[in-house]
């Protein structure tokens, strides 16, 4: 059993590899974080506009679908039937005006209540079921919904933390930016990395990794760690947001800052240069800003790149990346070409995003036979977990990992928060 | 003029042979000088939306690609295998739909099946020779296994 003594530094500056490698601890995440306080990002509003739509997702291995009622509320439950277990729906999305489970038929209205039973009665008075059986209790497991201008969020916890309570000013602030307008949903992306969910989590709130391992953010000019930036968290360090702004840095600067590093500093061009060109959508420089918010949805802006991440643990040694690209209603035509231009950046094949999978699987597969062993977590310094005006740190994993031991019930007394 | 069946073949086994080999800037001069290319995840070309995985729709995207998988990109060693079906040549014999599977083999010789999916070439004829005008890449396995770097 997994206990507080599990921490070898009360910063959370050590993190034992078994936490991304054990089964049993695998299990108790699914049910304290996943099916617990925790809210998760379900996907858009704008996916579902009409009565009936309805899209089907997960909370950790938990399979969800979301729909819109007769009375245009937005619904979540467990997609899974009262009687047998068997998933509901599916289909991965559609309109539909009840759910109905294949195997025998049982039938969900829209708000999830069970509203018949084939042979309820039996057939000529023999069989069926028993006059006591209740309909009311057997209805799908309803989610808690939250909605932030349109980003869907839902919980399992019976008494959560109010949505905006969970994600605390800083983060909804990004949200409010990045969802100022109707979003349109161009598309998605799904990438299978064979490595632990956390390592994932991780590396969204890695500001040191960016551009080392993703030289081309460096060598094409679009990112470096010498522009202003830096992370931004919650309250209680749960979530993060990593920024940087625009041209906010000099070419010789630059050039001086990485000639120690192990990348290449005679940065080059492209030939389309649209694919790394940053056009200001609003007052603020923010042309990098990627939201973590715990467990498992990542909101990010890469340059004109906008999308969601959701982080779907698949295993203990396996994670799926579902990504919904977006843009706004009210793009023209061009911006939307842009978006899809630089939608090459993100993603299982993008030019500043592909490398992380394989750093996941080589840092899964590496740790795996020596469980005692634990990573260095000390980027930005150890103790106090706290914001950074610069970007060289990843001191925003320790905060993941801090309300992960909490939700965990592992929490050395005497550690950080 | 139309396209004949031969030319098509040895185009579709040149494409693959040339990934195959990492011979990637022979590779490109198999497009026209306009051209595009894109992978598209049939999850959203099912539904009509637009984003792709890889969208390059311009020659200069193309080649910006293949200078940042040789310049920038770190990604899985391994090695990639085509296997192209047969084509289907269609209309005036420029249009072709071929199937393919793409297996990955890593460096200590473990093989898996990478990607199938569908290719729909528009060709043209330039000179005596075949080239690429558009390819769009209808991707089948659509949930990429760890990352998508070598092109399909």
């Amino acid at each position: 059993m997994i206990t507080a003594a599990i921490w070898p530094a009360l910063d959370y500056s050590r993190v034992p590899y078994r936490l991304y490698h054990d089964a049993e601890i695998y299990a108790c995440e699914q049910d304290r974080i996943f099916r617990g306080p925790a809210w998760s990002f379900l996907g858009m509003d704008t996916e579902i506009p009409n009565p009936g739509d309805f899209r089907a997702t997960w909370i950790g291995e938990t399979p969800i679908i979301f729909n819109r009622d007769e009375s245009r509320a937005v619904r979540a439950f467990v997609n899974r039937c009262a009687h047998r277990g068997a998933l509901v729906r599916r289909e991965l999305s559609g309109n539909a005006e009840q759910h109905i489970c294949i195997y025998h038929q049982w039938c969900y209205g829209l708000d999830g209540s069970l509203m018949a039973i084939p042979f309820r009665r039996g057939i000529r008075g023999k069989g069926g079921l028993d006059a006591s059986f209740e309909m009311g209790a057997h209805g799908l497991r309803q989610l808690k919904v939250g909605n932030i201008n349109g980003a869907l969020f839902g919980t399992l916890a019976e008494d959560p933390e109010p949505l905006e309570d969970y994600l605390g000013a800083p983060v909804l602030a990004q949200l409010r930016r990045l969802f100022d307008r109707p979003v349109r949903v161009l598309g998605y992306n799904r990438q299978r990395i064979r490595g632990n969910w956390k390592l994932y989590a991780e590396n969204t709130r890695d500001n040191y990794h960016a551009s080392l391992l993703h030289e081309f953010l460096v060598t094409f000019g679009l990112d470096r760690s010498t522009q202003v930036g830096g992370v931004k968290m919650d309250s209680r360090h749960r979530h993060n947001i990593t920024w940087a702004e625009a041209e906010s840095d000099t070419e010789e600067f630059a050039r001086q800052a990485y000639a120690g590093a192990r990348v290449r500093n005679d940065f080059l061009s492209l030939r389309e240069p649209a694919l790394v060109a940053f056009r200001a959508e609003r007052e603020d420089k923010l042309n990098i800003a990627i939201t973590s918010v715990f467990p498992s949805a990542v909101f990010v802006q890469i340059s004109n790149s906008l999308a969601v991440r959701q982080i779907r643990p698949r295993g203990v040694d396996e994670v799926e990346v579902f990504q919904t690209m977006i843009g706004y209603e009210d793009d023209p035509p061009e911006m939307t070409l842009h978006r899809l231009r630089q939608a090459n950046l993100v993603g299982p094949a993008g030019l500043v995003s592909m490398e992380d999978g394989e750093a996941i699987e080589i840092a899964h597969r590496a740790s795996k036979p020596d469980l005692d062993r634990t990573t260095v977590i000390e980027l930005g310094g150890g103790g106090v977990i706290s914001d950074r005006d610069y970007r060289v740190t990843d001191v925003p994993l320790r905060g993941f990992w801090s309300y992960y031991a909490e939700l965990l019930g592992i929490e050395p007394k005497g550690a950080v928060r | 003029m139309t396209a004949d069946g031969a030319s098509v073949y040895a185009l579709l086994a040149e494409y693959g042979a040339l990934i195959d080999a990492a011979k990637f800037d022979e590779w490109l001069e198999l497009f026209s000088a306009e051209c595009r290319y894109q992978i598209a995840p049939r999850e959203n070309f099912d539904r009509g939306l637009p984003a792709a995985l890889v969208f390059c729709d311009s020659r200069a995207m193309l080649e910006d690609r293949i200078r940042a998988l040789r310049e920038a990109n770190k990604y899985n060693i391994h090695t990639d295998r085509h296997l192209i079906g047969l084509p289907r040549i269609l209309d005036d014999g420029f249009a072709v739909e071929a199937p393919f599977a793409v297996y990955q083999t890593d460096q200590e010789g473990e093989t898996r099946l990478f990607a199938t999916g569908l290719y729909r070439d528009r060709l043209e004829a330039i000179g005596r020779h075949l080239k690429i005008r558009d390819k769009l890449i209808l991707l089948d396995t659509f949930a990429v296994p760890s990352l998508l770097a070598t092109p399909l």
